[in-house]
């Protein structure tokens, strides 16, 4: 694995202005994410981890610090330098799966080669073969409203994987989902991220979710409270029910993200 | 990457039909009352550009006097006081192509059974080269007809179709006021006059043979009026001149005294007629290009509509790597559709509305390829106009809280 990371943020702040004026949604975050790393990021509601997912995303900008992605100083893009990166670089899977309702299912999982200027033909066939790796080659002609919500956002994930991004940010993929159908998406994510080594941040609030992950980054009032390996002791009830996937996660740990752990990861 | 977009405007436009089309309905009304308004008008214009050029160019008519006898002014045409002679001198002004007398007076015409009343008017052989006048067949009378006074006869078209029917009236003779006439040609069809008169229902004899023969004159030689034709549209006003010069010198009018005669551009008032229905077809136009312009603000509407239903969309496309310019071009390209769309059908109403004013009303309508090209230029530029707008308003979405939008 590379020694570079994907990811590599100093001094991250985020300010929203309102009526009130100037108010601070992330202080002086500073962390970095290695290529093939598997983060949850948890949080309790207004700890700024949807904000920090956005300036992951690069769908908003910072009000101070530096942020690097795969390599460029995002800070130097403009507008649709910043879409090219984001079409290149990042899938994103949403909470409301964000499909185009009037538009098939291949129209939907093409979309992001329609901007990646690829042409017709290849972007049928790839998104073919994208949906028959989610499991749902044969609906293909079907409109978003015509599957279940977790078919739904095995669609998106489709989508998400379609232009072989390098990182999947996932802001609460399970939240619209039941508990059998989670964890389907969970061990999707987990064989992304173990066999083909593509890097994946998860924004949760439920703990069993953040347990499939191999780092666990804690915001509270918009610092980081904590960064860490994921304590899987602490989830012991889902972590007994899903051991195998578990034993998974800790070996990818083990192998690809432990020498890595050690620097980065409390850089204050 | 358009053919994409191409399909999503489809699908964008077919998820909400009805819409679509009163959108299009707009475009369709604009662009079908702009074609048929310019068709009337231009129909209109048509008419009055035959009639002047039925009447012949660059012409002056001359009437003979308005006479003064004791104090009571008479109306133009009042004395007789024109003469063939002042028509041959006129002819001889460098400025003035040619000068026709005109001796009209109304006659009974007579041919086998038939018999018709017309107009018959003894003139010069230059009245046809005055008037732009073509014969449809035989020969015009000539110079010697005119001094010898015989009694040959031009008819017009209405004429021929009332004496003869389907018969070749060339070489027949034909009875007017009981004296036989020879036919010696037909003139060409003219149709109406710009006051409407049936021009073809007339008939030319020489001037000397209406003046002698046929209805006699109160003075030896005179004539009701005249017309004559500039050398050129520039020449008029020198004309104009040299005619009333030489005219006052010919009748002996003192210094400072009235004209025995009156010197009227004809074609300046046909001018001026032409101006007139020009304008008109204008504003025509303008009216209904306000229609027009209604339809492009409802397509406005309905993309700044449309853009705040889809700005979800519209979030998702810009998070997954859609540029500005790619949304831009995206509601650009549906705008336009709708535009071109919208005229395409348009162009067919308004084509078929003017054929069908045609069909009830009699009215004259022409349609020509310029009106429609330009209606559906506008159109486009309408859909580009109008478009614009919303388009940006999308473009500029930001990504973040156009995927918050509910």
């Amino acid at each position: 694995m590379e020694g570079e990371p994907i990811i590599r943020i100093s001094g991250l702040g985020k300010d929203y202005l309102t009526a009130a004026g100037s108010v601070p949604a992330l202080q002086d975050i500073s962390l970095a994410i290695y290529p093939g790393e598997f983060v949850a990021i948890m949080g309790p509601s207004g700890s700024g981890k949807s904000t920090f997912m956005n300036l992951l995303g690069c769908l908003d900008v910072p009000s101070g610090g530096a942020y690097s992605l795969n390599g460029t100083d995002v800070r130097t893009l403009d507008r649709d330098q910043l879409a090219q990166l984001r079409n290149a670089v990042i899938g994103f899977v949403f909470q409301g799966f964000n499909l185009l309702p009037r538009a098939n299912l291949i129209d939907n999982v093409a979309l992001p080669l329609v901007y990646a200027g690829v042409g017709k033909a290849d972007r049928v066939r790839r998104a073919q073969e994208m949906l028959d790796k989610v499991g749902l080659g044969k609906y293909g002609a079907s409109r978003p409203n015509q599957i279940s919500g977790g078919q739904q956002q095995r669609v998106a994930i489709a989508r998400a994987l379609i232009n072989r991004p390098r990182l999947i940010l996932a802001d609460e993929p399970t939240g619209n989902l039941d508990t059998r159908t989670s964890q389907e998406i969970m061990s999707l994510f987990t064989a992304l991220n173990r066999d083909e080594g593509i890097t994946v941040i998860l924004v949760t609030h439920e703990a069993d979710i953040a347990s499939y992950a191999s780092r666990l980054v804690r915001f509270i009032d918009g610092h980081l409270a904590h960064d860490g390996a994921v304590d899987h002791e602490m989830h012991g009830s889902v972590g007994a029910a899903s051991s195998p996937r578990k034993g998974d996660g800790t070996s990818v740990r083990g192998e690809d993200a432990a020498p890595t752990a050690a620097s980065p990861r409390n850089p204050r | 990457m358009i053919g994409a977009m191409l399909s999503e405007a489809w699908i964008a436009m077919g998820a909400n039909r009805l819409r679509t089309f009163l959108t299009m309905l707009g475009m369709m009304i604009g662009v079908g009352a702009v074609i048929l308004m310019l068709a009337i008008g231009q129909g209109a214009q048509y008419l009055v550009d035959q009639s002047i050029a039925s009447m012949g160019s660059n012409l002056f008519i001359v009437l003979s006097g308005s006479s003064t006898s004791g104090g009571i002014r008479m109306g133009s045409g009042a004395a007789p006081t024109l003469t063939v002679a002042d028509a041959q001198a006129i002819a001889e002004l460098p400025s003035v192509a040619a000068v026709a007398p005109n001796a009209p007076g109304t006659a009974q015409l007579v041919y086998g059974s038939n018999n018709w009343s017309t107009q018959v008017v003894g003139t010069l052989p230059s009245y046809l080269e005055v008037r732009d006048w073509e014969l449809a067949a035989g020969y015009p009378f000539t110079d010697s007809d005119v001094r010898s006074a015989t009694r040959v006869a031009l008819l017009g078209q209405t004429v021929v179709k009332n004496l003869f029917g389907d018969e070749d009236p060339v070489g027949k003779t034909i009875r007017i006021k009981q004296s036989p006439y020879q036919v010696v040609g037909v003139l060409a069809m003219k149709g109406q006059s710009l006051d409407g008169r049936d021009q073809d229902d007339t008939v030319l004899i020489p001037v000397t043979t209406a003046q002698r023969k046929l209805f006699g004159t109160q003075f030896q030689g005179t004539v009701r009026y005249m017309m004559a034709q500039a050398v050129s549209a520039e020449a008029m006003p020198v004309a104009e001149r040299a005619i009333t010069q030489l005219l006052r010198q010919r009748h002996r009018v003192k210094e400072g005294a009235e004209n025995d005669f009156t010197v009227r551009n004809l074609t300046a008032l046909a001018n001026t007629a032409a101006e007139t229905t020009r304008v008109m077809s204008l504003m025509l136009g303008a009216i209904a290009s306000i229609s027009l312009l209604v339809g492009g603000i409802g397509i406005m509407n309905i993309m700044l509509v449309s853009v705040t239903e889809r700005t979800r969309e519209i979030g998702i496309r810009i998070a997954i790597g859609a540029r500005s310019r790619d949304i831009l071009l995206q509601f650009l390209l549906e705008a336009i559709i709708i535009s071109i769309a919208g005229c395409l059908v348009g162009v067919g109403l308004g084509i078929g509305g003017a054929v069908l004013v045609n069909q009830i009303t009699g009215t004259a309508v022409v349609i020509t390829m310029s009106s429609v090209i330009m209606a559906f230029m506008v159109a486009a530029a309408v859909g580009v106009f109008f478009g614009f707008y919303p388009a940006r308003k999308a473009a500029r979405l930001e990504p973040i809280e156009a995927l918050r939008y509910q």
